[in-house]
C-alpha cells in the first residue's frame, strides 16, 4: 500500500476525535472550577485575599454546612447499608431470577427519580396530609407530626433522599456480589467456618473496596443536590446547597467572593470524601490487581 | 438454609415497602382533587396547563440537543483513545468523574462568573447562547453516564480487532467508524442517550439559574402555588423516567457482542 | 472396618435422579478416583460427602461416624476445588492458616503449621504473597495445603487439575499422590480424565448415568473393563466388526478372514454379526510368541508420537490402531505398506 504511491498525508483523525472533548472538558469542567477558586480568594479588586474563607466561618454557614454533611453522610451510609442488604438478600439469598431483573430495572428508574417529582412525593406520602400521615393518624391513632417528625427536617430529607441512594447503591454494587464465588462460601464451611465468619473475614472484606467507593459516591451524590430540598421546603432549609443557590440568584449574602468560597467548601468536602475513599481502598486492595 | 431464605423474603419485602408506597401515596394523592371522589381532574388540569406543554417541550428539544452534543465528544474520543492512545485512558477516566465530585450548583456558577455578557465568549448575552450553556451543562452533566455506556459497548465488541479486520479489508477510517463501529455500538450509545434523557428532562438547578422555561423549574412553580398537580406531575415524571429506563432495558436484548458467551 | 462407608446414596434434582442409590466402602488411607464422563453423578457424590448437597436418601459415614446430616463446616473434611477458589484478600500464609484460625488454634502453633505446609508444597517463602500473584499451578497447590493444614479426616478434589496446563497437570498430580502417600490421608478424587484416575489411585469408581459401572484398582479397571462403558470410556480400544461364521468351532470372520475366538458365546448364530475389542499395545506387527491370530492388511496412517508410532492398518472395512516402538536405525513403516500383524485371540473381548 505505501509502495505504489508517495503516501496521502495523513488526516490526524486522533488528535482531531479527541480534541472535542479535551475543550469541552477545559470550557465546562476546568475552568469554570478553577474560576471559582480563584474568586474565592480574589477581593473585589482583584487583590488576593484570604477575607472570604474566613468569612466562612459564621455560624449560619458553618451549621448550613454541618447540616448538609450530617445529610449526605446519613443518607449514604443508610443508603448504602441498606441497598447492600436488599442486594445480597437478591443474590445470596437466591430470591427468584425474574424479580431480580424486576428489581434491577427498577432501581435504575428509581435512582434516577429524584428532584422536584420525588419531593412531590414524599409530600404526598408523608406531608401534613399525605397518605401514610394520614392512615397512621386515623387508623392506627398515631400523629406522626405531633410526635416531632417533621418531613422538613433532617431526618425528614434524610428519608427522602434514601430513595434515590439506596437503588444508586444497588446499582453500583451489584456487579462486586455477583464477583463472590460460591466456592470461596463453600471452602470457607469445608475449613470449618460459619456462615457469620465467612462474612466476617471474606465476604465483607472483599466487599469493602466497592462498597467505600459507592459511599463516597452516594456521599457526593446528596451532598451537591438541592432540587429535591428546594421543592420540599423552598428557601427555608438551611443547607449549603439552597444557600449558595440563593447567593448565586442574588438574594443573600451579597458578595460574590464569599458566594466562591462557599461553593469551594463544597469542593473541598466532596473531593475530601473522594480522598479518604481513595486512601482507604489503596490500603485495602493490596491484594488485588 | 430456610431461616435464609426467610430473612432474604423479609429484607425484600421491607425494601420494597419503602419503595412502592410512596408511589401508591402519591397516585392516591393525585385522584384527591374533586372533593369526596376520585377523579382524574389533576392529570386533566396539568395538561390544559399550557406553560407545561411549553416547558416539557423546551426541556425534549435541549434534552435531545444534549444527546447529540454528548454523542459527538464522547464516541470519538472513546473510540480514539482505546484504539491509538490508551496512555490517556485515565485522564478521560478523571474527567468523566468529576462532573460526580463537583455539584452541578457550583458549576453553573462558574459557568454564570465565566460566561456572562461581559466576558469573551458571552453565552448568557442571549436566549440563544443561554440554551447552547444549558446543552453543554447537561452534556457536563451526562457525561460520566455518557461516557460508561459508550466505553462499555466498545469493550464488550473488541473494536480493536473489528478495526484491524476492516483495515485488512480495506476500509477507510470513514468507513471504518460508520458502516463498522457505529452499528456496533449503536445500542450502547442509545442506552447512553436514554440514560442522559432521564437525567436532563426534569432538571431544576441549573436550568433555573440560567433562567431557562425548562420542566423543572415548572415544577418547582406548581409545587409552590398547586395542591394536587404536582401530585400528578410526580406521576408523569416517574412514568417518563421508567419508560427511558425501560427502553434501555429492551434495547440491551440487541446488544451485539464479539466475544463468545461466557456465562 | 470400612473407613468411608456409603450407602445406597441417591440423590434428585426436581425429576431427574442423578445418583441411583450408590454403595462403595474403601479403607483408611487409599486414594479413590470417581471417574466418569460429565454429568455422571461423581461431582454431585463428592458434594454429598462434603456436605453441600443433601442426600434424597442414603447414608456417609466417615471413621464410624455417620456425617449424612452433618453441615459442611461440622464434617472436619479437607476440599480442593477446580478454579482455585484462594480467598483473594488474604495472603498465602492467611489462606493455609485459616481453617486454623477457625479452629482457635493460637498464633505461634499456627505460624509453624503454615511454615510446614508451605515447604510440604514446595512454596516456602511465598507466604505474604497474594493469590493473584501466583501461577494456576501455585494457587492450587496452595489450596491443597489450606485443606490438609487443619488435619483434616479425609481430602476431596473436585477435579483439581483440569483448569491447569498439560505439563503442570502431571507434576502436580505426582506432587498430590505424594503428599497423600506421605500424610496417609484418605483421598476422594473427581475427574473426567481416565488417565489422570489410572495413574494416581488405588482405586477407581467408573460411573455413568448416576450408577457404578466398575469398582477396583486402575489395572483391574484397564484390562478386564466389566462393561462396555468402562472398555470404551478407560483407554483406547480397538473395535472390530466380526460376522459369525460357525458358532460350534467358534470361528468369525473380520474382512474375510477367518479367526477363532475361543470366548465366543455359546449362543451365538451363524451370521449374526459380533463386535470384538482390543487394546492398541496388545496387537504387534509381524509374529510373536503366544500370538495365535495373524492378519493382513495395508497400513493407512502414519503418526509419529516421539517414543511411539501410532499405527492405523486397514484390513478392509476395519482399521486397527496399534502402537510400536520408535528405533533409530530404522526407518518408521510408510503409508500404503502391506503389513502382517498378530494377537492373541485370549485379549479379544467380544461386546
Amino acid at each position: 500500500m505505501t509502495t505504489a504511491s508517495p503516501p496521502p498525508r495523513r488526516i490526524p483523525w486522533d488528535a482531531l476525535a479527541v480534541a472535542p472533548f479535551i475543550l469541552f472538558a477545559v470550557m465546562f469542567l476546568f475552568l469554570p472550577t478553577l474560576g471559582i477558586v480563584g474568586a474565592a480568594f480574589t477581593d473585589r479588586a482583584g487583590n488576593f485575599t484570604l477575607d472570604n474563607i474566613f468569612g466562612l466561618f459564621t455560624d449560619q454557614i458553618l451549621a448550613a454546612y454541618w447540616i448538609s454533611i450530617r445529610i449526605s453522610g446519613a443518607s449514604a451510609i443508610l443508603g448504602a447499608l441498606i441497598g447492600l442488604a436488599i442486594i445480597l438478600a437478591i443474590i445470596r439469598g437466591r430470591l427468584p431470577a425474574p424479580l431480580r431483573s424486576a428489581v434491577m430495572t427498577f432501581s435504575g428508574v428509581a435512582s434516577n427519580f429524584a428532584g422536584v417529582p420525588l419531593a412531590f412525593a414524599f409530600i404526598a406520602t408523608l406531608g401534613r396530609l399525605g397518605l401514610v400521615t394520614i392512615i397512621l393518624r386515623t387508623v392506627f391513632g398515631f400523629d406522626m407530626y405531633r410526635s416531632g417528625f417533621n418531613l422538613l427536617s433532617f431526618w425528614g430529607l434524610t428519608l427522602t433522599y434514601l430513595y434515590f441512594q439506596i437503588p444508586l447503591m444497588m446499582l453500583t454494587i451489584a456487579p462486586a456480589v455477583d464477583g463472590l464465588k460460591k466456592e470461596w462460601n463453600e471452602a470457607a464451611q469445608m475449613l470449618g467456618a460459619s456462615q457469620w465468619q465467612f462474612w466476617r473475614y471474606i465476604g465483607l472484606p472483599i466487599l469493602w473496596p466497592s462498597f467505600l467507593g459507592t459511599l463516597s459516591l452516594l456521599f457526593a451524590n446528596a451532598f451537591g443536590a438541592i432540587a429535591t430540598a428546594w421543592a420540599l421546603t423552598g428557601s427555608n432549609l438551611n443547607i449549603v446547597t439552597v444557600l449558595l443557590y440563593n447567593q448565586i440568584r442574588g438574594d443573600a449574602l451579597q458578595n460574590p467572593g464569599l458566594g466562591a468560597a462557599l461553593a469551594l467548601g463544597m469542593i473541598v468536602i466532596t473531593s475530601l470524601a473522594n480522598v479518604i475513599y481513595l486512601v482507604v481502598a489503596a490500603r485495602a486492595e493490596r491484594w488485588m490487581k | 438454609m430456610k431461616a435464609n431464605k426467610f430473612w432474604a423474603w423479609l429484607t425484600f419485602a421491607l425494601g420494597a415497602a419503602y419503595f412502592i408506597v410512596p408511589l401508591l401515596a402519591t397516585f392516591e394523592f393525585s385522584l384527591r382533587m374533586r372533593r369526596g371522589e376520585y377523579s382524574f381532574d389533576a392529570y386533566a388540569s396539568v395538561f390544559a396547563d399550557p406553560y407545561f406543554a411549553s416547558s416539557f417541550s423546551y426541556s425534549v428539544v435541549i434534552g435531545l440537543m444534549t444527546i447529540v452534543v454528548g454523542i459527538l465528544v464522547v464516541v470519538p474520543a472513546v473510540y480514539f483513545v482505546r484504539l491509538r492512545m490508551p496512555w490517556l485512558r485515565p485522564l478521560m477516566e478523571f474527567i468523566t468523574l468529576l462532573p460526580l465530585v463537583i455539584p452541578a450548583l457550583v458549576l453553573v456558577y462558574g459557568y454564570i462568573r465565566l460566561y456572562n455578557s461581559s466576558s469573551i465568549i458571552p453565552f448568557t448575552g442571549s436566549a440563544l447562547g443561554t440554551d447552547i450553556l444549558l446543552t453543554c451543562a447537561y452534556v457536563t452533566l451526562a457525561l460520566p453516564y455518557m461516557y460508561r455506556a459508550v466505553d462499555n459497548g466498545m469493550r464488550t465488541i473488541d473494536i480493536g480487532t473489528l478495526t484491524e479486520a476492516a483495515q485488512i479489508m480495506g476500509a477507510n477510517q470513514a468507513q471504518i467508524i460508520g458502516r463498522i463501529i457505529l452499528p456496533n455500538i449503536l445500542v450502547a450509545i442509545l442506552s447512553g442517550a436514554f440514560l442522559t434523557f432521564a437525567i436532563v428532562i426534569g432538571e431544576f438547578t441549573i436550568a433555573s439559574l440560567l433562567n431557562r422555561p425548562a420542566f423543572g423549574p415548572y415544577l418547582v412553580g406548581i409545587g409552590t402555588n398547586r395542591a394536587y398537580e404536582p401530585a400528578a406531575l410526580a406521576i408523569i415524571s416517574f412514568i417518563i423516567t421508567w419508560g427511558a429506563m425501560g427502553m434501555i432495558n429492551v434495547l440491551g436484548r440487541f446488544a451485539p457482542r464479539t466475544s463468545a458467551r461466557t456465562d | 472396618m470400612a473407613f468411608l462407608d456409603v450407602q445406597n446414596l441417591t440423590k434428585t434434582f426436581g425429576q431427574t435422579t442423578v445418583v441411583k442409590g450408590v454403595s462403595f466402602a474403601f479403607d483408611k488411607g487409599e486414594f479413590i478416583s470417581l471417574l466418569g464422563p460429565s454429568g455422571c453423578g461423581k461431582t454431585t457424590i463428592l458434594r454429598m460427602i462434603a456436605g453441600f448437597e443433601k442426600p434424597t436418601s442414603g447414608s456417609i459415614e466417615v471413621d464410624g461416624q455417620d456425617i449424612t446430616h452433618l453441615k459442611p463446616n461440622q464434617r472436619q473434611l479437607g476440599m480442593v476445588f477446580q478454579a482455585y477458589a484462594l480467598f483473594p484478600n488474604l495472603n498465602v500464609g492467611d489462606n493455609i492458616g485459616f481453617g486454623l484460625k477457625i479452629a482457635g488454634m493460637a498464633t505461634e502453633e499456627r505460624r509453624a503449621r503454615i511454615d510446614e505446609m508451605l515447604r510440604l508444597i514446595g512454596l516456602s517463602g511465598f507466604d505474604k504473597r497474594y493469590p493473584y500473584e501466583l501461577s494456576g499451578g501455585q494457587q492450587q497447590r496452595v489450596a491443597l495445603a489450606r485443606a490438609i493444614a487443619p488435619r483434616p479426616r479425609m481430602l476431596l478434589l473436585d477435579e483439581p487439575l483440569s483448569a491447569l496446563d498439560a505439563k503442570i497437570r502431571v507434576s502436580l498430580r505426582e506432587e498430590i499422590r505424594a503428599i497423600q502417600l506421605d500424610l496417609g490421608i484418605t483421598t476422594v478424587f473427581v475427574t473426567h480424565d481416565q488417565e489422570e484416575a489410572l495413574s494416581i489411585s488405588d482405586r477407581i469408581v467408573v460411573m455413568n448415568a448416576g450408577n457404578i459401572e466398575q469398582l477396583g484398582a486402575p489395572h483391574e479397571i484397564y484390562n478386564k473393563p466389566a462393561t462396555r462403558f468402562v472398555a470404551t470410556f478407560v483407554g483406547q480400544l480397538n473395535s472390530l466388526d466380526a460376522t459369525v461364521l460357525d458358532p460350534a468351532t467358534k470361528t468369525v470372520s473380520i474382512d474375510g478372514q477367518s479367526v477363532v475366538v475361543p470366548q465366543l458365546p455359546a449362543d451365538a448364530a451363524a451370521n449374526a454379526s459380533s463386535v470384538l475389542t482390543l487394546r492398541p499395545e496388545m496387537i504387534t506387527i509381524g509374529a510373536r510368541d503366544g500370538n495365535d491370530i495373524t492378519l493382513s492388511g495395508t497400513i493407512a496412517d502414519v503418526t509419529f508420537l516421539g517414543s511411539v508410532i501410532r499405527l492405523r492398518v486397514a484390513l478392509g472395512r476395519n482399521t486397527v490402531s496399534l502402537d510400536t516402538f520408535n528405533d533409530q536405525r530404522i526407518a518408521p513403516p510408510a503409508r500404503g505398506e502391506k503389513v502382517t500383524i498378530s494377537l492373541a485371540s485370549k485379549d479379544l473381548l467380544v461386546l
